[in-house]
């Protein structure tokens, strides 16, 4: 019995030594520290990359991969890194994310996370740690409530677009039959609201669910309310799928939408001839003749591809941290009282940023801009006035 | 001949671990908890001398929080436990268990939070016990009339089950508050030596011991619970259903309770999953998470709890160590994206080998052997 | 509720209702075959349609058309369909047959057990879908607009558009001469075979495999056609685009009575009218809720389906 006992032990011996071993081979390289420490420091990107919201996240990881990689072409010997925090969008999947960012001293800025939902769960995270984060699309209004410090936001909130939106079809639209369709998102439904309340009584509404494909109901209904303006509160492809439909069953009205749809996607689900004509806003300046190289930069950076809804933005506020970076501010509290007091222009969205205590983009750098599609492009139409 | 010493082996171990006195094999099991208890402590790799960075060894997960993990896959590893009285002890095919986990999670969240349309205010532990009467409950609702339904036909109907749920809560105006979600649901009660809470936002070490002690617990429950007359009755019905009803078990009302237990372990679960989550919306009951667990319980051994486990721990560890494996291997190479792909592979992979499962039931081991015996025929049936 | 939605457009909603069950019933055709002769829900089934939905999109970039062309004339048009057509059809009976051949036979060769089926069901629509994501960067497609909509004829004050007599009329071809292949031919005699005894038919000389190879090119065949459908249709496809409607096939299989062909046409049309008339009649966020509740609902006063769940015969 006491030879099998030791047979058993000796396996266990074995088992320790094969773990020692792979990990003697996973040592080199970490733990540096020291001298060098404002080198190698690293910028997180929180956000999904897989699942089915990536299509909106791989475009914000970009733009921070295409200022990353620009910074360190110019500064090769003190080089930045990209760590990518794939959340696919789950708030279930952000808390250990966050822990892991937060658990690693080397990252002291984290772009995102990219949604209302998971920045609930993760900046409380990144806020007990001190670890500056920027988020280029998470509008939910109530976010800048929570006081959390290291909370901001590089556009305007719901509160700021739907409003605007509202006033653009009331103003100039001059539209007495405004149907307003959601898709049940935070975003959306938030959208919605604001719009509402702007141009008080609607033509009829009603609601779509992500995912969904087949709006024939909703067609019907649109067609048979008289409505000549579609508002729509929800994400590109649902928005793309929806007029593509309403379109095709003859509707000759104008679809007004938020940023969600102001995507390059939009136009390649609906098609040019449908998408032409939509009113898309967006809490962003229209193209200045940086935003010219951005969009150049960024198409040579990948495939080829169309810069989507926010990689401006997510460009933009990379460079907030690596400016500071490069200002010597290495650890996280420096790099967050710099976020807190910066005052610049980004090159790709001409925005000023500028963030309130609460972590708000300054309200009167919001600027909100009406887009019409036109021959396919997305091209700027009129600043909507505040009021 | 090399297979027939491999065999030999395997059997030898099983032989000698059955022929070991009684309390080293308790030892053993101790020790084995034990070590699950110190695994996502950093101090337990600097006492063996692992150095200490990112990676301490093979299995540590580079991209995402190893605690955190850890907590994930208990939560994991607790449902597929649940879901294997359901699936693997009395053989009703659940696709929609991930239901009664939302409605404990939502349990919690309506009670206990300041921000819910209830206004209750509850603290977490009181919220506890009637997010498993809920989920409990909800689960002789459904049973009730549906567990008539044989197999495939009851399959989609828990799923239909588990799909309402999640569109119920998706949409905005509900008490559910849809993709808004519900947040700051309270923390678990307790405070450390230091003063601060035990159960904070950054540590998921807590989270993760208390899910571990949930799971000890609920695992002697139901390892008894197998062994009685219950359990029994469980296998009956698994076997052949109507042989069991002639032979004067009432198989509805052991059914009802297989799938009233299952569903009690789903809301537990649900529960502690609120309490550390702190806020949960629609997004996170996806029908893909119940698909998930089941896989989680055939692919460890349907009817077998350790099979139960060790399903859960590949099903949610697996693909988020694969997150990190570039950086491992020392390649650059982000396997991120590919996490998903390989995990379907390897499923289909490790179904081909081993379609018993990874730790098979005894019983349904033997029974599968039978089966294999039979087949050899078919497969010499000359062709046309 | 809102009764004046739902009787007002109450022709309109029947005719789109129609037509998406239409597109139901073609995939459910794939569930029900393969569960007729295998008792096994094909979970990668969701795929195939995928698949096919990229392959004629394929085919059309090929064609020289994108989601911007306008619609072609009427002899570039029938080449453009036809020849989507076709390669959406290959493409999806390719898939479902290499489904078949790396996730099922090498199970069914060890006589495992059924749920194991399932699992490499599952692993197989995630290895699918996928490879799908990433090589084409998880992106949305849009398509060309081929077949321009247009009203040919006002049944009660609701039009009917050309698409929508296409969808429907080629629905009913493809069901017919299915439900005639399994009916009359000696091929379907053997799908027939196998699905009422397994093992006897067996004995009597039915090569099982071959009549199991031949149910998956029949289901990824009839996917295909729905996918080219939903193509003309919708214009719209992305590597998940599967998974949701595959639900719903699934259950359109499961209300009509699985096992059954024709249950699954009539499961499929009765989903989608009844999904429509919810929109109408709760608004939209309660379709798929309404469609589910009908599901469960029906399953309890009928247990197998309207139908009830043969393929060819009532079962033991």
């Amino acid at each position: 019995m006491r030879q099998k006992l030791a047979r058993v032990l000796g396996g266990v011996a074995i088992g320790a030594l094969v773990f020692s071993g792979a990990a003697c081979k996973a040592d080199s390289g970490s733990d540096a520290g020291g001298s060098k420490a404002a080198c190698d420091l690293k910028i997180g990107f929180f956000g999904p990359l897989t699942g089915d919201a990536a299509g909106l996240g791989i475009h914000m990881r970009n733009g921070t991969k295409l200022a990353i990689d620009q910074y360190n072409k110019d500064n090769a010997d003190c080089k930045v890194q990209l760590s990518e925090y794939d959340s696919q969008g789950d708030p279930a999947k952000a808390p250990a994310l966050a822990q892991q960012a937060v658990g690693d001293a080397k990252v002291v800025g984290i772009i995102g996370p990219a949604f209302s939902g998971e920045s609930e769960v993760g900046n409380p995270i990144f806020d007990e740690a001190g670890l500056p984060a920027i988020t280029p699309s998470a509008t939910r209004p109530s976010l800048s409530t929570k006081n959390w410090k290291i909370f901001h936001r590089g556009v305007g909130n719901d509160t700021s677009q739907g409003p605007a939106a509202g006033r653009y079809i009331k103003n100039v639209l001059k539209a007495d039959k405004v149907y307003v369709v959601d898709d049940q998102s935070a975003y959306g439904a938030g959208l919605v609201d604001e719009v509402k309340k702007v141009i008080g009584a609607v033509a009829g509404e009603d609601k779509i669910q992500v995912k969904q494909t087949n709006f024939s109901a909703v067609v019907t209904k649109i067609q048979s309310s008289g409505a000549n303006v579609l508002f729509f509160g929800g994400y590109y492809t649902e928005a793309g799928l929806l007029l593509k439909q309403l379109k095709g069953a003859g509707w000759k009205g104008t679809m007004v939408a938020g940023d969600g749809v102001n995507d390059a996607n939009f136009i390649k689900v609906a098609g040019e001839q449908v998408a032409e004509g939509t009113i898309l806003t967006c809490p962003c300046a229209p193209a200045t003749a940086a935003k010219g190289t951005f969009v150049t930069d960024y198409k040579a950076a990948f495939d080829n591809a169309e810069p989507g809804t926010y990689a401006d933005v997510s460009y933009d506020i990379t460079k907030i941290f690596l400016e500071g970076i490069k200002a010597g501010k290495s650890s996280r509290a420096d790099l967050l009282s710099f976020v807190n007091s910066y005052n610049g222009t980004g090159g790709a969205t001409g925005v000023t940023y500028k963030f309130e205590s609460n972590g708000e983009l300054d309200p009167a750098q919001v600027k909100v801009w009406a887009f019409k599609v036109n021959a396919g492009k997305v091209v700027p139409d009129i600043e909507i006035p505040k009021s | 001949m090399t297979a027939t010493v491999d065999k030999k082996r395997a059997g030898g171990f099983k032989s000698r671990w059955a022929a070991m006195p009684k309390q080293v094999r308790w030892a053993a099991i101790a020790a084995l908890i034990v070590l699950l208890y110190i695994l996502p402590n950093k101090w337990f790799y600097e006492y063996l001398g692992f150095p200490i960075g990112s990676d301490y060894f093979a299995f540590y997960t580079t991209r995402s929080d190893f605690a955190g993990v850890l907590f994930d896959t208990a939560v994991f590893v607790l449902l597929a436990v649940g879901l294997n009285v359901v699936v693997g002890f009395a053989g009703l095919l659940d696709l929609g268990y991930f239901g009664f986990y939302a409605l404990g999670a939502y349990t919690v969240a309506l009670l206990t939070s300041p921000e819910s349309r209830f206004g209750t205010n509850w603290p977490w532990l009181a919220a506890v016990p009637l997010a498993v009467m809920v989920a409990m409950v909800s689960g002789v609702i459904l049973g009730g009339p549906t567990l008539r339904l044989r197999g495939d036909y009851l399959a989609i109907v828990t799923l239909g089950f588990a799909e309402m749920i999640r569109l119920y809560a998706a949409r905005n105006e509900g008490v559910l508050q849809g993709q808004r979600g519900i947040p700051a649901i309270p923390h678990p009660p307790g405070t450390g030596t230091d003063g601060k809470p035990l159960f904070g936002v950054v540590d998921a070490r807590p989270y993760y011991w208390l899910m571990l002690t949930l799971i000890l617990i609920v695992l002697l429950l139901i390892r008894n619970l197998a062994n009685s007359r219950v359990g029994r009755a469980w296998v009956a019905i698994r076997e052949d259903e109507d042989a069991a009803e002639i032979m004067g078990v009432p198989t509805f009302k052991y059914k009802l309770w297989a799938f009233a237990i299952g569903a009690a372990v789903a809301g537990l679960t649900g529960a502690v999953f609120a309490g550390k989550q702190t806020f949960i919306n629609s997004d996170q009951f996806v029908l893909e998470s119940s698909i998930l667990v089941l896989a989680a319980v055939i692919l460890g051994g349907a009817g077998n709890i350790k099979g139960a486990i060790v399903g859960g721990a590949v099903t949610w560890y697996l693909p988020e160590w694969l997150r990190g494996v570039g950086d491992l291997i020392g390649v650059e190479f982000d396997a991120a994206e590919y996490r998903i792909l390989v995990f379907g592979l390897v499923v289909i992979v490790m179904m081909i080998f081993r379609p018993q499962g990874l730790v098979p039931n005894r019983r349904r081991a033997a029974e599968f052997a039978d089966r294999r015996k039979e087949a050899v025929p078919q497969e010499t049936v000359p062709n046309e | 509720m809102n009764f004046d939605e739902l009787f007002g457009n109450f022709p309109a909603l029947t005719i789109t209702g129609l037509e998406q069950g239409a597109i139901y019933a073609l995939i459910a055709l794939g569930y029900t075959l393969v569960y007729g002769v295998l008792r096994l829900i094909n979970f990668a089934h969701s795929e195939v349609f995928m698949v096919g939905t990229f392959t004629a999109l394929w085919t059309w970039q090929a064609l020289g058309y994108d989601q911007n062309s306008a619609a072609p004339a009427l002899g570039p048009l029938i080449l453009a369909v036809v020849a989507g057509l076709v390669v959406a059809m290959a493409a999806s009976a390719l898939t479902a047959v290499t489904v078949e051949l790396v996730a099922y036979r090498p199970l069914r060769r060890r006589n495992a057990p059924p749920l194991a089926f399932l699992i490499t069901a599952i692993g197989a629509s995630f290895v699918l879908s996928e490879s799908f994501g990433i090589s084409t960067n998880r992106a949305p497609f849009g398509m060309p607009d081929l077949i321009p909509q247009k009203t040919v004829f006002t049944l009660f004050g609701a039009g009917v558009t050309n698409v929508q007599l296409l969808i429907l009329g080629v629905t009913l071809i493809m069901m017919i001469g299915l439900d005639q292949f399994v009916n009359r031919s000696r091929l379907g005699r053997g799908i027939r075979a196998v699905a009422q005894d397994a093992d006897t038919a067996a004995l009597m000389g039915v090569n099982k495999n071959r009549v199991i190879l031949l149910v998956f090119v029949l289901g990824g065949l009839m996917a295909g056609v729905g996918a080219l459908l939903w193509d003309v249709r919708f214009g719209y496809t992305k590597f998940n685009v599967g998974f949701l409607i595959g639900l719903k096939a699934f259950a359109a299989a499961v209300l009509g009575g699985i096992g059954n062909l024709r249950g699954a046409l009539l499961g499929g049309l009765l989903l989608g009218v009844a999904e429509n008339y919810a929109s109408g009649l709760f608004g939209g966020d309660w379709k798929d809720f309404t469609g589910f509740v009908l599901l469960i609902v029906l399953l309890m006063f009928r247990p197998t389906g309207l139908l009830g769940e043969s393929l060819g015969r009532a079962r033991a």
